[in-house]
């Protein structure tokens, strides 16, 4: 079976990225970008295999309580703080849910505090809370897993800036080159308009797109809330004669 | 006037920021979870090929290394077949090799490593060939969007001379940013390979 092999199947291309969603690179408002931030451009690439394909998991991969945070950590009960859901699809641009591809999370707890050696902010840990889990979607791209909603903390930017309450998003898709992470915010928050990093992205509809809803019909009355987060990874064309990656 | 086809718009991305590793890397940040981690080490005891280690550092522009990054690689086998579906239908995870690790950068030194085996040659555009290559992906606090890149090997002088890759990059110097230099030699062959953000040796990152 050599690099050769004519029978080999050539997954589709993707989507050029469109770097008008997304932050800028420099955003001097977000202090630490300054000097990591590349200052030559990127440089543009046809697609080959190496960008089209990527890593396969699968739900034996996983614990049992990978998904649940209020859980995983816990030692003597549950952990402090408001109980929720996150659900919601991952899908392509073509509106189609990715299936069973890889979802990672992580937070900090109700406090603000993350379980993490450099994190030194003053409020305390939970020790029935570890603040990480993970999940794939389903065969339709639905993902959900369950937490305790994160607080707010201060960070060292400018003089007084607060992250509002956000849970960290590290989704797969199925090509190396749909990798993404990104942060989820809650609807309501009067924080996510006064935050840097937030504020990285230059269009608001973009912003408005990471920001979970409230969604009363996925609550569990007398137990927890729900929030409803959609992810669109880059979606696949399906041209099929402009995708001869390998020629004749 | 695009959204009138109906296509979603991606989903913006965010740094992965200073605590990356409780969600990426937890045995970094001190949990476990119960089932399979992700590491730095992709093959197995079975997995054919040249055993090779990279090791190296992410430097900001200032020159210092950055103690907060994380990682990825993603590459075919010592045949030139990656693991998924596409290219092994049914044979994901073949002879223990996942194709793909993470590894965040030492809390003290910013080292990070790779345990894997050479990749083999792998097909590119139109019946062109491209020299063995690992695909990689940077994040970090500080970086908005994570960063795609390629590693070279500098014994490959042939085939990196004839890389359709390596020959977009229009100013020569600029491709030796891709190629990790082998400084050991051994059971396991070591490379070098630093990646700078900014300045004279900064990286080539792309756009794909």
């Amino acid at each position: 079976m050599g690099a050769k092999d004519q029978t080999r199947r050539q997954p589709a291309e993707l989507y050029a990225r469109d770097r008008t969603q997304h932050p800028p690179a420099l955003t001097e408002g977000y202090k630490t970008s300054v000097s990591r931030s590349p200052q030559k451009p990127l440089l543009s690439l046809e697609q080959t295999l190496s960008e089209v394909t990527g890593p396969v998991f699968r739900q034996s991969d996983l614990g049992p309580l990978d998904h649940d945070l209020i859980k995983n950590h816990a030692h003597d009960g549950d952990p402090i703080g408001e109980r929720i859901i996150v659900h919601g699809h991952v899908l392509d641009e073509n509106g189609r849910g990715v299936p069973n591809t890889l979802v990672e999370v992580w937070q900090a707890n109700a406090g603000g505090r993350y379980r993490h050696v450099n994190d030194r902010y003053l409020a305390p840990l939970d020790p029935n809370f570890g603040g990480c889990g993970r999940c794939m979607s389903d065969d339709n791209g639905y993902y959900y897993f369950r937490t305790i909603k994160p607080g707010a903390y201060p960070w060292r930017n400018h003089g007084n800036n607060w992250r509002p309450a956000h849970i960290h998003f590290s989704i797969f898709g199925s090509a190396f080159a749909q990798r993404l992470i990104t942060q989820l915010y809650f609807e309501g928050d009067p924080l996510v308009d006064q935050c840097p990093i937030v504020q990285t992205i230059p269009d608001p509809q973009a912003i408005d797109r990471l920001v979970a809803r409230l969604d009363m019909n996925s609550a569990i009355p007398f137990d927890c809330l729900a929030y409803r987060f959609d992810i669109v990874l880059r979606g696949r064309r399906s041209t099929l004669f402009e995708n001869r990656l390998e020629g004749n | 006037m695009v959204p009138t086809l109906g296509y979603l718009k991606e989903t913006p991305s965010q740094t992965a920021g200073p605590y990356v590793h409780i969600g990426l890397a937890p045995a970094q940040a001190g949990q476990a979870f119960a089932g399979k981690t992700i590491s730095n080490k992709l093959a197995g005891p079975d997995t054919p090929g040249e055993r090779i280690t990279i090791e190296g550092r992410v430097f900001d522009g200032t020159g210092t290394p950055i103690r907060d990054a994380l990682i990825e690689c993603w590459q075919a086998d010592a045949n030139g077949r990656y693991n998924c579906h596409e290219d092994l239908p049914g044979g994901a995870d073949h002879d223990g090799f996942a194709g793909f690790g993470r590894c965040g950068s030492d809390f003290e030194t910013g080292l990070f490593s790779f345990e894997t085996i050479k990749p083999g040659v792998v097909p590119g555009r139109n019946g062109v060939q491209q020299a063995p290559h690992i695909s990689l992906w940077i994040v970090a606090r500080g970086l908005n969007v994570g960063l795609q890149t390629r590693l070279y090997f500098s014994e490959e002088t042939a085939a990196n001379a004839a890389d359709p890759v390596l020959n977009t990059i229009e100013q020569e110097a600029r491709r030796q940013t891709l190629i990790a230099e082998r400084i050991s030699t051994g059971d396991v062959a070591v490379y070098r390979f630093n990646i700078h953000l900014q300045g004279a040796e900064e990286t080539v990152f792309f756009d794909i």
